[in-house]
């Protein structure tokens, strides 16, 4: 079972929490300063992705966060229930990651016509799989979840907190 | 908000000095503040980000957008920033190539297309 979940009101002011969450949890787990800032980055990026197909498809749903320390990884899930239009579907992170970071670089040099800030879908994925290894975007029917895990090295030692005796395995 | 702003002119430019965090929530502030300077005839732009905290796609949206708007009247928009956590995800999309990026505000400022 997931060490920590957490279920938010899909608004942006939110996402920064799930990450500061994200992050306290993966340093609990002993990841190091510099991986933490990939959770940071990527839990943040999946959070607002989630945000975002939540405003469109079901804006009075909550988005969830589960986040699992076990022994060998640090896993972040973030699950959204937007019902996922046809033409949109990304199967995989493989074909999200290659495809849509060359059109970054073009978006940004092309017409400012339209003065729109938003740069082209998918960017989202493309930087979380740009970031971390182990990555994978599951779309159904109901809704996606984009998991990223991170390996554990060695924890932390066991401190005395507010988590209590969910230092126990699970 | 957990951003903050503020401007000033230096030499031909101006220098939009940013701190906190850009994301998903705080970015339209820093998009209003760019749109403003531009309507105000400001067309050549240094952001200091070497303040930032953290900043992801929606910021880069937004610094993308800023660029734009500059652009369609012959302006620039430079980026001091030295904080490698912050640089990784412009490497990562390749917009290291697409803003020029420099170490100092002076630097930035002396800087002419």
């Amino acid at each position: 079972m997931p060490t920590v979940e957490l279920r938010f009101t899909a608004l942006p002011a939110h996402v920064r929490t799930a990450r500061l969450v994200a992050v306290s949890l993966g340093r609990r787990a002993g990841l190091d300063e510099e991986v933490l800032d990939e959770v940071r980055l990527a839990v943040g990026e999946a959070a607002t992705r989630a945000v975002g197909r939540h405003r469109v498809a079901c804006p009075a749903e909550p988005v969830l966060v589960r986040l699992t320390d076990s022994p060998a990884s640090f896993v972040a899930e973030v699950v959204d229930c937007a019902v996922e239009p046809t033409h949109e579907v990304a199967e995989s992170t493989a074909d999200v990651g290659a495809a849509d970071l060359s059109v970054v670089a073009e978006a940004a040099t092309s017409s400012p016509d339209h003065g729109d800030d938003e740069l082209p879908p998918g960017v989202d994925l493309a930087v979380i799989s740009g970031l971390v290894d182990d990555v994978t975007v599951e779309s159904g029917p109901g809704g996606s979840v984009v998991r990223m895990a991170w390996p554990v090295t060695e924890h932390a030692p066991n401190t005395p907190s507010g988590f209590g005796a969910s230092n126990a395995p699970a | 908000m957990d951003l903050s702003l503020a401007n000033r002119t230096e030499g031909d430019k101006t220098v939009v000095s940013v701190g906190g965090e850009i994301d998903v929530y705080t970015a339209p502030k820093l998009r209003e503040q760019i749109v403003a300077l531009v309507d105000d005839g400001r067309y050549h732009l240094v952001i200091d980000m070497e303040d930032v905290e953290f900043l992801d796609s929606t910021g880069l949206g937004v610094l993308v957008g800023g660029l734009k708007r500059v652009r369609a009247h012959d302006g620039s928009l430079r980026l001091v920033c030295t904080q490698e956590r912050i640089l990784k995800i412009f490497r990562i999309t390749g917009l290291t190539k697409v803003f020029p990026i420099h170490a100092t505000v002076a630097e930035a400022v002396a800087a002419q297309d």
